[in-house]
């Protein structure tokens, strides 16, 4: 440390110590913002679902280390989660296959209305959450143009969308999409076009030219949009409850149902655990294999 | 957050259709509802010791205030300016003003919200919560609930007499009737007839027609859902045994299973029958008789549901002389009447029929808000269920229904 700083005999050190300690200074908030927003909560959470129903009070949990928690919690909500990681990295998938393109589009031919395009990619968070998976219940409902479309060429096992899988799909792909816009967007544009303009005068197609260039530059991009739609997608249950059906329930319905019906901490709080666990053994053994440092 | 722009999501349904019923957003309230939960729940609390719940000094002479906490729609209100007509004339014969928050979407959403203040003897802030029978009676075991004081309360005499001697409050010494419900078949009536044929539907079985396959839903209620599908194998809502719910749960099982139930929701039907994407409920008939007269209620011929919601004021309420005036208020008839006349569900006070012909006669005459003996003789009261026989109970019926 002290080596960086411009040598100036003895008084070098004090300045050094100073510096140091400005530094553990300027870091308090972050920290203290942490750790009441994110230690503790943690900490509590993982007593919670270690905790064994009283003996005495019916509806009352006593701190214990009951571990069967976990094994409770998975044996009774597999199937949830399994549900959870297929929607979720389908919705990804879609929503990478929308959002490239476009944030291509905008990246490398939006010219002055750039600025214009990303507000209108990011406008319809101004609206609440809520609200528009609401209007998502009036866009699939089975009088809707595009149901009956789809009907008419028999393409709807159920005869509908609303309230199938496919409708969760739909709302989670359009509710994470401007997650996955915006990184993209950022990855893409910082590509220098001389680079691609190289590619075409070596004699490269243009689909080689985005294989071997545009593709691997903007990789960042894509991680960073994959996982913040992902994640998001994974815990989340309002899609479901809204636009599914009774057989399209996510982890985070099993989640809700147990902290609000049954009031059971314990398994709701193991439940919110195993979901951490498995997004993050996800994430990272996704970033290995991306082989991307750029991010994190 | 979430619990916010749940507000805006009911502000806007509100401008959107001039009836509004009670319990609407119940489904979208839940979610809310866990997101708070979550930051409330922390650990399992201390035991909620039974007894009396604490009161705190009484502000009532020097703030001239009430926060009463109800359920959406479920008060009248001026489409047009937004202004609570009777809580305007309580204000003005009284002095107090009401700050009135439409908060309780669900019951167990809210319990969850405030359990954590009552079990640590913190006060919620609220005055006067509403809630249905069953958690109601939760809250005056736990000692959530604060003895009323007869004396501001003389309209009291108006309650009608099958009120007073409720199981969980016998007397009423703690709680009050807001207003009553039925849970029973709903339909979109163009729809019903399109599907099936008929101008309406009587039975569960009509129900579960397989001409209504994916077009049906039933409430996330376990209470009305359940009592409905008792009542119609055979059994008696108000009175059965584990085996007989456990077969109920099945016939529920058996209709999920095989896609006829769309869906399981709060309030959330509505808004389907009226598109048309469902045909016909299990839902509630205030709600029902407020969407207008393309929609029909009735009770199945095997039963229906029957609740009521309650008054009571939480521990440490700082203005209890206030809330007491407030129900007394609320108990004159001809206010009562009012407040039928927009929400379109039982009232529970005696006189009201008569100051009904007043002000809208076709509804004086409803059976729906001025119950008679045969329709109250179709209905049941959910029985009463222990703390251990309730969880049990929700967790069959919430693994019936996917979660």
């Amino acid at each position: 440390m002290a080596a960086v700083l411009p040598s100036g005999g003895v008084s070098a050190t004090p300045v050094a110590q100073r510096r140091s300690r400005t530094g553990y200074f300027l870091l308090l908030p972050g920290m203290a913002w942490l750790g009441i927003f994110f230690a503790i909560p943690f900490i509590t959470l993982f007593v919670t679902s270690l905790q064994a129903p009283s003996p005495d009070a019916a509806g009352q949990f006593v701190p214990a280390f009951q571990v069967s928690n976990y094994a409770e919690a998975f044996l009774n909500y597999w199937p949830q989660f399994v549900r959870s990681l297929v929607y979720a990295g389908l919705a990804t998938i879609f929503a990478l296959l929308i959002g490239y393109p476009l944030a291509y589009f905008i990246a490398f031919r939006g010219g002055k209305w750039r600025g214009l395009l990303l507000v209108l990619v990011v406008a319809p968070t101004f609206a609440s959450f809520l609200l528009r998976t609401y209007a998502w219940q009036t866009i699939l409902s089975d009088n809707s143009p595009i149901t009956q479309f789809l009907n008419f060429l028999h393409l709807l096992p159920d005869e509908r969308i609303l309230n199938t899988g496919i409708a969760v799909v739909a709302g989670l792909t359009y509710n994470f999409l401007p997650f996955m816009i915006l990184p993209l967007y950022a990855a893409l544009e910082k590509i220098d076009p001389r680079l691609i303009e190289a590619g075409s005068d070596l004699y490269a197609s243009p689909v080689t030219t985005f294989r071997k260039v545009t593709w691997p530059l903007s990789l960042p991009g894509v991680v960073a949009g994959t996982l913040l739609t992902f994640i998001p997608a994974m815990g989340d249950y309002i899609n479901a409850q809204l636009l599914g059906s009774t057989g399209d329930r996510m982890i985070g319905n099993a989640i809700q149902v147990n902290f609000i019906q049954f009031r059971d901490y314990p398994i709701a709080s193991a439940l919110s655990f195993i979901l951490m666990a498995a997004i993050l053994v996800l994430v990272f053994s996704y970033i290995r294999r991306a082989g991307t440092e750029d991010l994190v | 957050m979430k619990a916010h722009s749940l507000q805006i999501v009911a502000a806007l349904a509100g401008t959107m259709r001039s009836s509004v019923s009670r319990r609407r957003l119940l489904q979208a309230a839940g979610i809310g509802g866990a997101a708070m939960a979550v930051t409330a729940c922390g650990t399992g609390g201390d035991s909620a010791s039974s007894g009396e719940a604490a009161s705190a000094e009484d502000l009532s002479d020097s703030a001239k205030l009430v926060n009463w906490s109800n359920w959406p729609s479920y008060l009248d209100i001026n489409d047009e300016t937004g202004e609570r007509p009777t809580l305007l004339a309580f204000q003005e014969q009284t002095g107090i003003s009401v700050t009135y928050t439409e908060d309780v979407n669900d019951n167990n959403e809210f319990y969850a919200k405030v359990r954590t203040q009552l079990e640590q003897g913190q006060p919620i802030d609220r005055d006067i919560v509403v809630l249905t029978d069953w958690m109601a009676a939760l809250w005056i075991s736990n000692g959530y609930a604060q003895k009323l004081n007869k004396a501001e309360i003389p309209n009291e005499v108006n309650l009608v007499p099958k009120y007073v001697d409720v199981s969980f409050d016998p007397g009423r010494e703690y709680s009050l009737p807001w207003q009553s419900g039925f849970g029973g078949l709903g339909y979109n009536k163009a729809a019903l007839k399109s599907a099936l044929g008929v101008d309406a539907i009587t039975t569960l079985d009509q129900l579960f027609d397989p001409a209504l396959r994916g077009k049906i839903t039933v409430l996330s209620e376990m209470r009305d859902t359940m009592g409905c599908i008792m009542a119609w194998q055979g059994n008696d809502p108000s009175n059965f045994t584990k085996e007989q719910f456990e077969q109920a749960i099945e016939a529920l099982a058996q209709q999920v299973d095989s896609g006829q139930i769309r869906q399981v929701t709060g309030n959330d039907y509505i808004g389907a029958l009226e598109k048309g994407d469902v045909v016909a409920v299990i839902g509630w008939s205030g709600d029902l008789f407020a969407l207008g007269d393309n929609f029909g209620f009735g009770l199945p011929e095997s039963g229906g549901m029957l609740w009521t919601d309650n008054m009571l004021i939480p521990p440490l309420a700082s203005h209890k002389k206030n809330a007491e005036k407030l129900m007394n208020y609320y108990y004159d008839p001809v206010v009562a009447a009012t407040v039928a006349e927009y929400v379109n569900y039982i009232c529970p006070v005696q006189g009201a029929q008569e100051a009904m012909l007043d002000i809208d006669p076709a509804l004086a005459e409803s059976p729906w808000i001025f119950p008679n003996a045969e329709i109250l003789d179709q209905s049941y009261v959910f029985m009463e269920l222990t703390i251990e026989q309730d969880a049990e109970y929700q967790r069959l019926f919430q693994t019936a229904i996917g979660n």
